[in-house]
């Protein structure tokens, strides 16, 4: 069959993500204007209900790999090159995130097959599909088209809305035969928790700190402006988490959270496309940097050009006697 | 052992980059530099040589790209790299990312690396893809945007952060690892390394040199087109303050606040 394959991730509890199921209702509804199907693959041990449940999204088939391991792209490439190859599909479709990134880049080498990645809209044409890619720091929109099949598409994190209907979808074993080199990865651990377990999702206002802090003591600042404000939280960026001065559960972005408070105050952030995907969709936006040029200053709805550490406790201080 | 790290030359962070509207293609004409996320892989080899715990014969610098490139490899071996390898080739220009990938897997068979180090993503393309794309082609497991590397026997003990938390991964080598920013703090070249990294050894090489089928590489040999360039949804552009007074600056904000019951 013709069609678009698509991989869906989970976590070890077997909860399917997000950005998946956004890949798979986009898939569908591409597929729908083409004239095809859409299906899926998924690895591990993922009980029969479950793997039918995902034609909800609306895929027809899934393909279950029972034995190969979740969270190491390597032997996931083996298994779509080959379900790909086999049913002779025409797109492989990944939802934003880490993973689909690798797998998707393994399949282009393997298949010597067109990639786009960062990919935020995808369009029928001609009976073909075009990605829309946003390039030079989201300055400009690229229309890309493959040359051949099958065309490799990784979307931007949040870039496909989940559709949920009813449907079943049928679901095939499939057994593959791993390269060697894709088992010379082994995960010792996968998705360790780092720091606290705080909660950021169900704030309204959020105070998002980066590497502009200059260190781990510049969050007890975000920490008290976030208590000046009712409902107030803490969210840091992917570099401060890695660096250890906030926990990772308030991490905005690719590999993190996605929130939409009333206001997202960025605090010494420069704004990286991997940030902005996690918390673009915000009410208000506003930025305090000392870098005029900073790319989050191009999509905040205020912009302070300042030192943090000047502004900062005096904000804190002004928000303060306001409430009285 | 040796490692090879992949670099890049990008234009400036300071210049306007822009495309050429007639080939749709970077235009490289300004001033260009070594992208500054592959400091990081330079500076995670220079760690693993003086660490001791693998021995390290060799780092070479590799790229892919026109005489402007052979700036980056300078610089790369003012971070530490002892040589450089320069694939050069006109067959080459307009590479996508299938092609790319396939150019600079020829040219590190053509070295045998046991390690093959890369930043997270370059600073014009922002694909974060290639060192994925590498290693399917060499044959070797990989893993991208690695924080932590620790050696533990013929394994490279690795972290990174993905979907669900900090995943540790165990790679055997030979393999390929591209690097977050996170990794390391990348160390200033000394006057005397700068001085000195024209003296180290550079080799050219072209596409037939290491075994590239030109129908393969370039224009010819990539999977995507790119149809038009669009310019995106137009958003307000928001209001700035500049600091120039911090109690007034606080007071703006403030009114700006509550004039949208945000306090």
């Amino acid at each position: 069959m013709a069609g678009i394959l698509v991989y869906a991730l989970h976590d070890d509890e077997g909860n399917f993500n997000k950005n998946s199921l956004g890949a798979l209702s986009e898939a569908a509804k591409l597929a729908g204007e083409l004239g095809t199907e859409a299906a899926a693959v998924i690895v591990g041990d993922i009980a029969d209900d479950a793997a039918a449940g995902l034609g909800k999204y609306g895929v027809t088939k899934v393909y279950r790999a029972k034995n190969v391991q979740e969270g190491l792209a390597q032997p996931i490439v083996d298994v779509m090159a080959k379900v790909i190859q086999d049913d002779g599909f025409t797109y492989a479709l990944f939802g934003g995130g880490l993973l689909g990134f690798e797998i998707g880049a393994g399949l282009t080498a393997r298949l010597g097959a067109g990639v786009t990645m960062e990919v935020t809209k995808v369009k029928v044409d001609g009976g073909k599909l075009i990605s829309e890619r946003p390039i030079l720091q989201d300055s400009k929109i690229a229309d890309v088209g493959y040359v051949s099949e099958p065309g490799i598409i990784i979307g931007r994190l949040n870039a496909f809305d989940i559709v949920e209907g009813s449907g079943s979808a049928e679901v095939v074993d499939v057994d593959v035969e791993l390269s060697e080199f894709s088992t010379k990865a082994e995960m010792i651990t996968r998705g360790e928790q780092r720091g606290a377990d705080v909660d950021i999702e169900a704030a309204d206002i959020l105070i998002g700190g980066g590497r502009g802090l200059g260190s781990a003591d510049g969050f007890k600042d975000c920490e008290e402006l976030a208590g000046a404000f009712d409902n107030g939280a803490v969210a840091a960026t992917r570099a401060v988490v890695d660096a250890g001065w906030y926990p990772y559960a308030a991490q905005i972005g690719q590999t993190g959270k996605t929130v939409a408070p009333k206001l997202y105050l960025a605090v010494g952030v420069s704004g990286a496309i991997q940030h902005k995907v996690g918390m673009q969709n915000s009410e208000n936006i506003v930025a305090i940097n000392k870098d005029a040029n900073a790319p989050i200053f191009e999509f905040s709805d205020l912009g302070i050009v300042g030192d943090l550490n000047k502004i900062m406790p005096k904000l804190t201080e002004a928000i303060k006697a306001k409430k009285g | 052992m040796k490692i090879c790290v992949l670099v890049k030359d990008v234009p400036d962070a300071a210049v306007q980059k822009r495309i050429d509207p007639g080939t749709m293609r970077l235009d490289r004409s300004g001033e260009n530099t070594l992208n500054p996320f592959d400091t990081h892989a330079i500076e995670a080899a220079m760690q693993l040589k003086e660490g001791g715990e693998l021995q390290v014969d060799e780092i070479v610098a590799v790229t892919m790209g026109t005489n402007t490139a052979q700036r980056a490899l300078q610089k790369a071996v003012a971070l530490g790299a002892d040589r450089s390898v320069h694939l050069a080739d006109e067959a080459l220009a307009g590479s996508d990312v299938c092609a790319t990938g396939l150019a600079l897997a020829k040219v590190l068979e053509s070295e045998a690396p046991d390690l093959v180090l890369l930043g997270q993503q370059s600073d014009d393309g922002e694909c974060y893809t290639i060192g994925a794309v590498v290693a399917d082609h060499l044959k070797m497991p990989s893993l991208t945007q690695v924080i932590d590397m620790k050696v533990d026997g013929d394994k490279i003990r690795c972290e990174r952060q993905a979907e669900y938390g900090y995943d540790t991964v165990a790679l055997t080598l030979p393999a390929v690892i591209s690097v977050g920013d996170a990794i390391n703090e990348p160390r200033y070249p000394s006057l005397k390394a700068i001085m000195g990294a024209k003296k180290k050894p550079l080799d050219t090489k072209s596409a037939g040199d290491v075994g590239i089928d030109a129908s393969q590489v370039g224009e010819a040999g990539s999977q995507t087109t790119v149809i038009s360039l669009n310019e995106p949804p137009v958003k307000e552009a928001g209001e700035i303050i500049e600091d120039e007074d911090t109690a007034e600056t606080v007071e703006k904000i403030v009114a700006w606040l509550e004039e949208r019951k945000l306090i």
